[in-house]
């Protein structure tokens, strides 16, 4: 596997630079390197494309291990996604939130597990109402 | 040309999003101090509970029914609200903010506004899980009162539009209390006179109306006759702070210290704030390690947030300060400073026009001042400690701001 290296990311999440410690700093000595501060990567930028329409979901259970979601990850949800076929989505299945692949078979529609232990559901059809939001990432710590 | 969206049943449907389980139940969200009710899903409403009743009063219903109560909880109203108002603003030349769950938008110079509305619609369903309600006229007057039919007529579709040629069809089915503006008092004063709808008003002379009712009335009758006196008043550019900033005198490493300093300085600025007769909508909280020891772990974290409502009452201040800090403090550092930063000032002065904006409105602001008041004894009499323990036996988890409360999707 090839990894490249970006940058450092941002050591805290917050997408707006405050003018006033930087002036606070100014009492001691100015660093050389302020002249360099800019363009952390932002980690939010990243992970979440439509800030407005963006969940975080914590995700309980295993059915879900072959696509690489596990028992406690932390799924970014972007419901501004269109739910299309092969979509990962959390949708919503007697009352519960429930992670799963969307599958269309001719005109039927289903949310298959990716773990060959758990059966299909099969949705009505109206899968508009039984998806919540696509997931768009999932935060894995390894 | 004007839209109004509002958020239906906003709180109660806050609640829904992330309770799937709750979709056809009904739902009362409490005050702050879990004692009236301040909103209702429909099914609540069509049991009869009564916006600001308090709650002992409709226990029976709520038992008899299975009637789900929270308490209210506004992180996660507040968050909503800015994920709304974000989108709604993407989808017009000019937004105003008029309140937690409502938006002036500037419609002006649409070919198709009913369909842009539609699509407005749609898109904070998709996006938020949110149902609005929007109302299209050519003043805000209108749009107001075709929000309020759109509720009552087209709760499927959520669109209405008055326009000159429907106008009078329309207005003939507004009573004159629902027009924007209208209290109680003079609701019934009007009606006395034989001015039963929105149509007999808007059939006034205007000058007539400011006989009885002031320039506000003139203004209101124009309206209401198309002619648009009030514009789209957008977010006041940041051209205030106040700022309150200082080291510690000694290092200070846990959170509850940190807190405690920080809410003194809350105190401070929030005093100024109400002295100037402002209210502040946008908070910053700021921490600082010394940077002239480096050989020491650094940590300089900023974080700037909304509020969902401006505000110059200190125990809110203080608590969201508190939980900005909450987010950018680590353990293991020592800080030796720490800033709140009050942006967003804005006069303090109501922001309707002619009156309060619905009739509970009055009861809700009591609501207020009583909480208000209880806040501040608690804040004198107990200590920084317990500033905001406010009842809140029912509250919801906040689901979109609380890493450690997030909706939970079964993969099972």
């Amino acid at each position: 596997m090839r990894v490249t290296v970006l940058g450092l990311a941002e050591d805290f999440l917050s997408p707006v630079k405050l003018p006033v410690f930087r002036s606070g700093v100014r009492a001691g000595f100015p660093s050389p390197a302020d002249d360099y501060l800019e363009g952390n990567i932002c980690l939010q930028d990243l992970l979440i494309e439509h800030p407005q329409a963006t969940f975080l979901v914590r995700i309980e259970g295993d059915s879900m291990r072959e696509a690489g979601i596990f028992d406690g990850d932390i799924a970014v949800v972007d419901r501004a996604l269109t739910p299309t076929h092969g979509k990962i989505v959390v949708a919503v299945v007697d009352g519960d939130f429930t992670v799963k692949r969307l599958v269309y078979r001719g005109c039927r529609c289903f949310l298959v597990s990716a773990n060959p232990e758990f059966p299909d559901i099969e949705v009505s059809a109206c899968s508009e109402n039984a998806v919540w939001g696509v997931v768009a990432h999932v935060i894995h710590r390894c | 040309m004007i839209a109004l969206a509002d958020g239906n049943n906003f709180y109660a449907s806050c609640e829904r999003v992330f309770q799937p389980w709750l979709q056809n139940t009904p739902i009362v969200v409490l005050s702050n101090n879990d004692g009236c009710v301040v909103a209702r899903s429909e099914e609540a409403k069509a049991l009869g509970i009564g916006m600001g009743v308090p709650a002992f009063q409709v226990r029976g219903v709520i038992e008899k029914n299975g009637v789900q109560v929270f308490s209210s909880n506004y992180t996660l109203y507040g968050d909503m609200s800015r994920r709304m108002h974000g989108i709604l603003a993407q989808e017009a030349s000019a937004a105003e903010v008029y309140s937690i769950d409502e938006a002036f938008l500037d419609f002006c110079g649409m070919a198709d506004p009913v369909g842009h509305a539609r699509k407005i619609r749609e898109k904070v369903r998709r996006w938020t899980g949110l149902p609005v309600s929007i109302g299209i006229g050519e003043t805000k007057v209108l749009a107001k009162a075709a929000n309020r039919l759109a509720k009552r007529h087209r709760r499927e579709e959520g669109v209405l539009q008055i326009t000159r040629e429907n106008g009078e069809e329309w207005l003939a089915q507004l009573p004159v209390g629902d027009v924007w503006g209208i209290g109680r008092a003079h609701a019934e004063r009007l009606t006395a006179q034989g001015i039963r709808t929105a149509l007999d008003m808007a059939r006034w002379e205007p000058r007539k109306a400011r006989q009885g009712m002031g320039v506000t009335g003139e203004r209101l009758i124009l309206e209401l006759q198309g002619t648009s006196c009030l514009g789209i008043e957008e977010m006041a550019p940041k051209k205030k702070q106040i700022i309150c900033a200082k080291g510690f005198g000694r290092p200070l490493s846990s959170l509850e210290e940190i807190g405690e300093v920080l809410a003194v300085y809350v105190n401070t600025v929030a005093e100024k704030l109400r002295r100037q007769k402002s209210v502040c909508g946008t908070l910053q909280v700021f921490l600082l390690t010394n940077r002239h020891r480096p050989d020491q772990p650094q940590h300089a974290p900023s974080i700037t947030e909304s509020l969902p409502e401006a505000t110059n009452y200190s125990p809110e201040l203080i608590a969201h300060a508190r939980r900005l800090l909450q987010r950018i403090w680590r353990p293991r550092h020592d800080y030796h400073k720490v800033g709140i930063v009050l942006l967003d000032l804005g006069d303090n002065v109501q922001q309707e026009l002619f009156a309060p904006k619905r009739n509970h409105d009055a009861r809700m602001r009591l609501q207020a001042t009583v909480d208000a008041l209880d806040g501040a004894v608690r804040w004198g009499s107990m200590g920084l400690r317990n500033t905001m323990s406010l009842r809140a036996a029912r509250r919801s988890r906040r689901w979109t701001t609380e890493v450690t409360e997030l909706p939970v999707a079964k993969a099972r």
